[in-house]
């Protein structure tokens, strides 16, 4: 055989192992993260290991759409993960547990399925990682202690014909002799109309009571914890809920087209009203609910319906935080006169 | 305006003559396609980021359309990397003189299948599958790899460069729009090729292989099969090929008649002008049952594609000839007027590309730097945002590309009508109507 010919046939078997083996040796050596809508498989890996104090780099990136990432109760900005793109990140686990780590991007419909799990385990210690309780490192949630069933209906049997005013109610506060309204274990175990029911023996008119529980709710609470609130709200449940609390989110009409096409198996109408996500403005339904009532939902989610589990993400504070954003729907804290 | 025979330069007809350079071509094309199949299939899945995406439908395609086919005819088939692993087995070299006794069947191509008519359905396939095709990279790496196999498969059992030839989706409309580029390669003599003694040209020698494209040089009148693979300009013993640069479309004027020939014309300009309205439009409905592949929505755009390509194109143009008086046979009218199609159509695909390669230009330098979407900056520009370029002067460009294509055609209908002894005013006010609607389609 020639030399030239050889050469030749060296040369191009070595550009179609080159070709083949280039890319492939680096694919192999560069895992990724890869980021899908839920439809699509969600977060691959979704379960990923880490040891305590080590640093854990990952390398994110996005198949679909633009997608983000954080880590429930962990002090984190979430980034962003972009299309084709990759996004590396160092996390740092100061304690041993199962971390969940989520989308932040509303991605589509399912959006909040888009999790996955952190297992960190001592650096020292290889046995599995404990458990996280279902608040995070607070215990028991105060909804199971009390034995509150969060799934029971919870109306109140009436309701403010308006919205009444936070600082009206502080006036008159003044002289009513009673003291557990500032008490935080009421706050957070009554509802508003059982507080309003505790009023029922003062001199007050019903508008005048309802003033006074706008103010017990807004007492009970403080402009950073109301901003939080707020900036969470907006950043996990307006998706569903509405940017304004009145359960018509951007994938609200999806959540009802799901629910109604899911009656064609499962039990009814109740199947399909499940779905729709729930109107914080409506007073009737918010001011027969207790905040502990909330923080239980906040925390379990909704068993059968779109309602994600949020107990493993917010932290115990983000959750108080939220709850009385989540009331700000039905009092006016601003300003002295009814709207 | 005269022809300049290129080879006639000592610079120019070394350079072709000698095989090193085009296999140091080869060599570089196959590894950058081999890459972009493994970037489609180990790549992002994200389109705009996976290399095998942009470098084959944006940068390659816009190198095809608007520089190589225009301009260089089949200059792309000369550097086209997918028949030389078939070659190298079919041969058993890559640069040796051919072994005559081949290992493998080295059959002859079905005479009943010698035509471009799997080429036309082959296109056609890929076309009705292109949006998702052009958009998600494994189904383009399998694409890639498909048509590689499929070359090396028919190398094994056919003579020659039966995919090139017969099969090859691209091959058969680039063959088509050659016939308008300024380029060719033709005998000097005729009477050298009638005397020459084994027609090496065809039948090979101890120089150089002989046609893999199934042409003998001496019959060549246009530029449809000839690959410019310069095999001859190695195999002639009389030195009696050229390379010539000539004036455009110089092969329409004496279209062929066959009617292969002018289905794909028919199937070129349709396509050209239902991806302006699918893919470049602002009808969402269409864009949806073009990339569902297998819904009902698609199985109906599907149906209208063909509709459009087979039946409502060829019909209307049909009739606008039928009443042409003339002894020729409307099926033998109906076939050379098409060639009045072929630099229509290359138009409105230069004025349909102009619009997504200045699109989306900008994805080959986030490309060039991360080819697999795995955070690599290999050359600093992975972060270059998109940006659609030259947006001022693409309206201009595209008008101009369309009026000029349309006038161009109308030459070439002139030519057609002088060679059947007809009028071409049918053909001109059919060629007018289907510029208005591409214009329409696109600006």
């Amino acid at each position: 055989m020639k030399r030239s010919e050889l050469l030749s046939r060296i040369l191009i078997t070595v550009a179609v192992l080159g070709a083949v083996g280039t890319p492939l040796y680096f694919w192999a050596r560069t895992p990724l993260i890869h980021a899908k809508v839920a439809e699509g498989g969600g977060w691959s890996p979704d379960v990923i290991q880490a040891k305590v104090a080590n640093p854990l780099h990952l390398s994110l990136t996005s198949d679909d759409v633009v997608h983000g990432f954080a880590v429930g109760q962990m002090d984190m900005q979430s980034v962003d993960v972009l299309p084709g793109k990759v996004t590396d990140i160092t996390l740092t686990f100061d304690k041993p547990g199962i971390y969940t780590f989520y989308c932040t991007r509303w991605c589509g419909l399912n959006h909040w399925r888009m999790r996955g799990t952190i297992e960190v385990t001592d650096a020292s210690d290889s046995s599995e990682p404990a458990e996280p309780a279902l608040s995070g490192a607070e215990g028991v949630p105060l909804y199971v202690t009390l034995g509150l069933d969060i799934d029971a209906p919870h109306d109140a049997p009436s309701i403010p014909s308006d919205q009444r005013s936070a600082i009206s109610g502080q006036q008159l506060i003044t002289d009513l002799p009673i003291s557990q309204l500032n008490n935080s274990d009421f706050y957070q175990t009554h509802s508003p109309y059982q507080t309003f029911e505790e009023l029922g023996n003062t001199s007050l008119t019903e508008s005048q009571r309802w003033d006074v529980v706008a103010y017990t709710w807004q007492s009970n609470t403080t402009p950073e914890s109301l901003a939080n609130g707020q900036r969470l709200y907006a950043q996990n449940c307006a998706a569903c809920h509405g940017e304004n609390g009145a359960g018509n989110g951007v994938f609200a009409d999806d959540l009802a087209a799901a629910g109604e096409s899911s009656m064609q198996t499962m039990a009814g109408a109740n199947d399909m009203l499940m779905q729709v996500p729930v109107d914080f403005t409506n007073p009737t339904r918010m001011l027969g609910a207790s905040p502990v009532l909330l923080q239980g939902k906040i925390l379990r989610g909704g068993m059968g319906t779109g309602m994600p589990m949020w107990g493993s993400i917010f932290t115990e504070e983000q959750i108080w935080d939220l709850i009385a954003y989540l009331y700000s729907f039905q009092f006016n804290y601003h300003q002295g006169e009814s709207q | 305006m005269s022809k300049i025979e290129l080879t006639r330069f000592p610079l120019i007809k070394n350079v072709l003559k000698s095989r090193y350079p085009q296999l140091a071509v080869f060599i570089v094309m196959l590894a950058g396609y081999i890459f972009a199949i493994l970037a489609g299939l180990i790549g992002t899945p994200v389109g705009s980021h996976n290399f095998s995406i942009v470098f084959v439908w944006i940068a390659w395609w816009a190198v095809l359309i608007l520089v190589a086919v225009p301009f260089f005819g089949r200059g792309w088939c000369a550097v086209c990397p997918i028949p030389l692993p078939g070659e190298w087995l079919q041969h058993g070299a890559v640069l040796s003189p051919p072994d005559k006794k081949t290992k493998w069947l080295n059959l002859r191509w079905p005479k009943f299948l010698r035509n471009i008519w799997l080429q036309n359905i082959s296109f056609l396939l890929l076309a009705l599958f292109s949006s998702v095709l052009l958009t998600t990279p494994n189904i383009t790496g399998i694409v890639l790899a498909a048509m590689l196999f499929a070359a090396i498969g028919l190398s094994t059992v056919f003579e020659r460069r039966a995919f090139c030839r017969y099969l090859c989706p691209v091959g058969g409309f680039i063959g088509l729009y050659s016939q308008t580029a300024p380029i060719e390669l033709r005998i000097k003599d005729k009477q050298v090729c009638v005397t020459c003694d084994g027609k090496p040209c065809y039948n090979g020698s101890q120089a150089g292989y002989g046609c893999p494209w199934d042409v003998f040089p001496g019959g060549l009148t246009k530029n449809t099969y000839c690959g410019l693979c310069m095999e001859c300009i190695r195999t002639c013993p009389h030195e009696n090929i050229a390379i010539n640069l000539r004036p455009f479309s110089a092969d329409l004027a004496k279209p062929s008649a066959r009617i292969d020939e002018a289905f794909k014309a028919f199937i070129m300009l349709g396509s050209a002008m239902i991806y302006a309205g699918v893919l470049l439009g602002p009808w969402g409905a269409f864009k949806d049952a073009a990339y569902n592949v297998g819904t009902n929505a698609w199985f109906i755009y599907a149906i209208i594609f063909l509709a459009i390509i087979f039946v409502i194109l060829p019909g209307l143009f049909a009739l606008s000839i039928l009443r042409t008086k003339s002894a020729i046979s409307l099926k033998q009218r109906f076939a050379s007027f098409a060639s009045a199609l072929i630099p229509l159509g290359l138009m409105f695909w230069v004025a349909f590309s102009l619009s997504f390669v200045l699109t989306n230009a900008t994805y080959i330098f986030a490309s060039l730097s991360d080819p697999l979407g795995l955070g690599w900056n290999l050359f600093d520009t992975a972060d270059v945002a998109w940006q659609p370029m030259l947006t001022s002067i693409l309206a201009p460009a595209q008008t101009l590309a369309l009026v000029g294509g349309l006038i161009w055609s109308a030459r070439t209908a002139q030519k057609a009508a002088n060679e059947v002894k007809v009028t071409s005013i049918s053909v001109i006010i059919y060629c007018f109507i289907v510029t208005l609607i591409m214009l329409w389609l696109l600006i």
